[in-house]
C-alpha cells in the first residue's frame, strides 16, 4: 500500500515534469532511446538517467515499459467494480485485491452517502462480460462479510483519452 | 499511435495471432525498461533475439496499435492534482454535456459508463486550486453536480497487467 500521496512540488522540479510529459508520450524506439531522449530534451544524457533513475527510486515513476492497449488484444469488457467494504478493514483487504492478477487498479475513494456509498475500486478486464463477473465473483468472495454491497459499472463509450497534461 | 502509415495494414486484431515472442515482449517486458544505453539489447539477449528484432517487432506492434507506447506510468498524484469525477446525466442531455466535459483541457479520460452514474472522467491539473476551479466550472456549465472521489490510498503494485492469451502458446 502506497502512503498518502507526498507533496509533489518537493520532489519534483521542472525538468522531471519535461521528462515524465515525454516518456508519457513515449520513448523513442532506436538503438539508444536514452541517448535521443536526451537531446530531444537539451539534456544531458546522464542527467536525464540520473534523473529517472532518482523518480523510479522515489516511485513517482513505477515503470517504463510497453502499455498494452487492452482493446486490440482481444479484450472488450472493461468493468470497474465498486464495494461499500468496512472501513476499518478496507485497507487490507484492498491491497490483497490489488494483488490479484486480474486487477489492474485497486483504489481507496470517498464514499458519497447517499448517492455513492462504495469506497474500494478495482478495475477488472476481460474478453466479456462473464469473465468479468468470474472476476468479480472472486473478489466477492475474498472480501467476504467485510463488504456490505458492491457493483460493477461497464465502460460503453469511450468520449476521450488523451495523455497525460501536466498543464492546464 | 501512428495514422496513416502506408506500411500497416488492415488490421483485425481477432485473427492476429501472437508468437512465443511477441506474447513475451507483450507480457513479461510490460514490467520494465532497463535504465541502460541500449536497454532493447538488454530485453533481446533475455528474449534470445537480436537488438533490432526487439526494436522492430515494438515499432510493428505500436503501428498496429497493439501497444500504445513504450512508456513510463506514473504514480497517481505524483505530478499535480488529480480526480476522477463522475455524473449522473439524463440520456437526452448526455451529449451536451459529454462535449462540454471532454472540451475542457484538464480532463484527459472520459467514459460512458452504464450506470445512474453514467459519465466518468479523470481531470488533472499543475495543482488543487487550478484543479478545483475546473470542476466547478465544470459544474456550472453543465449545471449538474459532480461526484468528486479523489484518491486516497493506491494499493495496487503495478508489476504490469497479465494478458490472458486465448492459445497457449510457449513462451520462449
Amino acid at each position: 500500500m502506497n502512503a498518502p500521496q507526498p507533496a509533489p512540488e518537493t520532489l519534483l522540479d521542472e525538468r522531471d515534469r519535461e521528462i515524465i510529459q515525454a516518456t508519457q508520450k513515449g520513448m523513442p524506439l532506436a538503438v539508444e532511446p536514452y541517448r535521443v531522449l536526451a537531446q530531444q530534451l537539451a539534456m544531458p544524457e546522464a542527467e536525464l538517467k540520473e534523473r529517472l533513475q532518482r523518480m523510479k527510486d522515489s516511485g513517482a515513476i513505477r515503470r517504463i515499459a510497453a502499455i498494452p492497449q487492452h482493446y486490440a488484444l482481444g479484450i472488450r469488457a472493461n468493468g470497474m467494480s465498486v464495494w461499500d467494504v468496512d472501513d476499518r478493514l478496507v485497507d487490507e483487504l484492498g491491497k490483497q485485491v490489488g494483488e490479484l492478477s486480474f486487477v489492474s487498479h485497486s483504489y481507496r475513494r470517498p464514499r458519497h452517502r447517499p448517492h455513492w456509498p462504495y469506497n474500494l475500486f478495482a478495475m477488472v478486464h476481460g474478453r466479456n462480460r462473464e469473465e468479468v463477473e468470474a472476476q468479480v465473483a472472486e473478489i466477492e468472495k475474498l472480501l467476504g462479510d467485510a463488504c456490505r454491497s458492491h457493483d460493477i459499472l461497464y465502460s460503453s463509450r469511450l468520449l476521450k483519452k488523451t495523455g497525460l497534461r501536466l498543464r492546464g | 499511435m501512428t495514422r496513416g502509415s502506408p506500411r500497416v495494414q488492415p488490421f483485425n486484431p481477432e485473427k492476429r495471432e501472437y508468437d512465443a515472442f511477441e506474447q513475451a515482449l507483450l507480457n513479461d517486458w510490460q514490467h520494465d525498461l532497463p535504465l541502460v544505453e541500449r536497454p532493447f539489447a538488454v530485453m533481446a539477449e533475455k528474449l534470445g533475439v537480436s537488438e533490432d528484432t526487439v526494436i522492430e517487432a515494438l515499432q510493428a506492434l505500436q503501428e498496429e496499435g497493439v501497444i500504445s507506447r513504450v512508456g513510463a506510468t506514473i504514480k497517481p498524484g505524483s505530478v499535480g492534482a488529480g480526480t476522477l469525477a463522475a455524473m449522473s446525466v439524463p440520456e437526452q442531455d448526455l451529449e451536451r454535456v459529454a462535449a462540454l466535459v471532454s472540451a475542457r483541457p484538464e480532463v484527459n479520460h472520459n467514459y460512458e459508463r452504464e450506470h445512474e452514474f453514467n459519465l466518468w472522467f479523470v481531470a488533472t491539473a499543475p495543482d488543487e486550486q487550478h484543479l478545483a476551479e475546473a470542476l466547478a466550472v465544470m459544474e456550472q456549465e453543465t449545471g449538474y453536480p459532480l461526484l468528486d472521489l479523489r484518491l486516497m490510498y493506491d494499493y495496487h503494485l503495478d508489476l504490469g497487467f497479465d494478458i490472458q492469451w486465448s492459445q497457449n502458446a510457449t513462451k520462449s
